[in-house]
């Protein structure tokens, strides 16, 4: 029976098999077979992949973990570098911006002369309301200068030396300034008191004073220019009893937290003896 | 040398004063280094001449502030001086010494300075001035004054050494 039938018809059988099961696969009938085949081998393929996995992170993970690690300390390095340079470049930016509004008020008022100066210092005496500026007999700065800001009436120096000056801020119990009420058209005297408030007196009883009026330095007596604003009106005191009436005064200066001034270089101060010690408007 | 040393000290105080101390406020009252540094410095027994350093102190205060010029100097000195005496004489506890001369020696500094300027024609309420700026700078003085206590030891033991210090 061995061998009987010719060889070429065997290879022709195989090839007809062969061929019809790849038809078939191809065309998807054997598609169930295969999955039932495959199913057990994918499941092997799993296990063994999972656990090769597992291994590998075992023996890699650490060594990425102190990597990685590293990758953040340096990356918080970085950031706090870039933070330090974010608050250095916000301090010159409102520095900028405090310069850039000197340099504006100056241009608004072209008939004085300025010199833009630092505040370095405070009186250390609790009692006094002075500053320390950074300009002094150098630049041209002399005693009985009228010190403002962009906003407003800071003060008058009360001390000058060659590389600094001190100035007395209008907030300081024994500073007195003369003004004017814009609205009411009436003037009147500014105190400052221990506190760093500044107050409104002589102001007589028929003036019509309201919150919010606008006080201005008069000019009179000649220690500050004209028109200075100081500030609003917040709260007025009223007695029939008195002579006068008293207001709150809401200045438009921070004094605490002043940082730059300009003085008013071409203003020569008039130096009146006061009648009373202490009060010198 | 520690009299030489006395200028950078006592500017470096006066400078960290005005330009960082006096902006740290409790109401209106504010610390005073240089008043606790000179009350501790007269506290140690090894010392000497602290009255020099109170008048170096008091001087280069005044060219800062707007006190007449004397007033700060002479304040300055009466409370050295008299730290010294009971620091000599009395008492033998100096870290007790820095907490009762802080607080009588900022009664005694804030009170001249107060009498001053009412006298020189400044309306100042009493009551306010006692509870604004009196009593708050006491407690912050009474603050900063162990710190400053530490560190004024410190350099008086470095500046006088003893014989047990240098074995």
């Amino acid at each position: 029976m061995k061998n009987k039938l010719p060889r070429y018809f065997q290879t022709a059988v195989f090839v007809l098999v062969v061929g019809g099961i790849l038809i078939l696969a191809i065309s998807g009938y054997l598609n169930p077979a295969i999955q039932a085949a495959s199913n057990p081998l994918i499941s092997a393929q799993n296990w063994i992949s999972s656990r090769y996995q597992a291994i590998y992170e075992f023996f890699t993970v650490p060594r990425d973990v102190a990597s990685l690690r590293e990758q953040i300390a340096a990356l918080e390095a970085e950031n706090n570098l870039l933070k330090t340079k974010n608050i250095e470049l916000e301090q010159s930016l409102k520095e900028v911006n405090i310069l850039s509004q000197l340099v504006g008020f100056a241009r608004n008022r072209p008939e004085n002369q300025y010199v833009a100066a630092s505040v370095i210092g405070r009186d250390p005496s609790p009692f006094l309301h002075y500053i320390i500026i950074n300009q002094g007999s150098d630049n041209g700065l002399r005693y009985g200068m009228p010190v403002v800001t962009q906003q407003g009436l800071v003060g008058r120096i009360d001390a000058v030396i060659g590389g600094a000056a001190r100035v007395q801020l209008i907030t300081d119990p024994g500073a007195t300034v003369n003004i004017s009420l814009q609205n009411a058209g009436a003037d009147g005297v500014l105190t400052g008191s221990l506190t760093g408030d500044i107050n409104l007196e002589m102001v007589t009883q028929d003036v019509n004073l309201q919150p919010g009026d606008l006080v201005l330095t008069s000019g009179l007596g000649g220690a500050y220019p004209q028109d200075i604003l100081i500030g609003q009106v917040i709260t007025v005191r009223r007695l029939e009893t008195d002579l006068f009436q008293t207001a709150s005064i809401q200045p438009v200066v921070d004094f605490s937290n002043l940082q730059a001034v300009l003085v008013i270089k071409n203003y020569t101060p008039i130096d009146i003896p006061p009648l009373f010690p202490g009060h010198t408007p | 040398m520690p009299t030489i040393l006395a200028f950078p000290i006592l500017i470096l105080l006066a400078i960290l004063q005005s330009s960082l101390i006096s902006r740290i406020t409790l109401l209106q009252g504010s610390a005073d280094l240089l008043l606790l540094f000179l009350i501790a410095w007269a506290s140690q027994d090894r010392v000497k001449n602290a009255w020099f350093w109170a008048v170096l102190g008091g001087t280069v205060m005044s060219f800062l502030s707007g006190l007449p010029f004397v007033v700060l100097i002479l304040s300055y000195l009466a409370i050295v001086l008299g730290v010294r005496l009971v620091i000599k004489s009395i008492w033998q506890v100096p870290i007790l010494m820095m907490l009762i001369g802080t607080t009588l020696g900022t009664i005694l500094l804030l009170g001249v300075q107060f009498l001053v300027r009412v006298i020189s024609g400044v309306p100042l309420p009493f009551g306010e001035s006692l509870s604004l700026v009196i009593l708050p700078s006491i407690l912050l003085n009474l603050l900063f004054s162990i710190p400053v206590y530490t560190l004024v030891t410190d350099l008086a033991n470095w500046l006088f050494p003893t014989e047990k210090d240098a074995s």
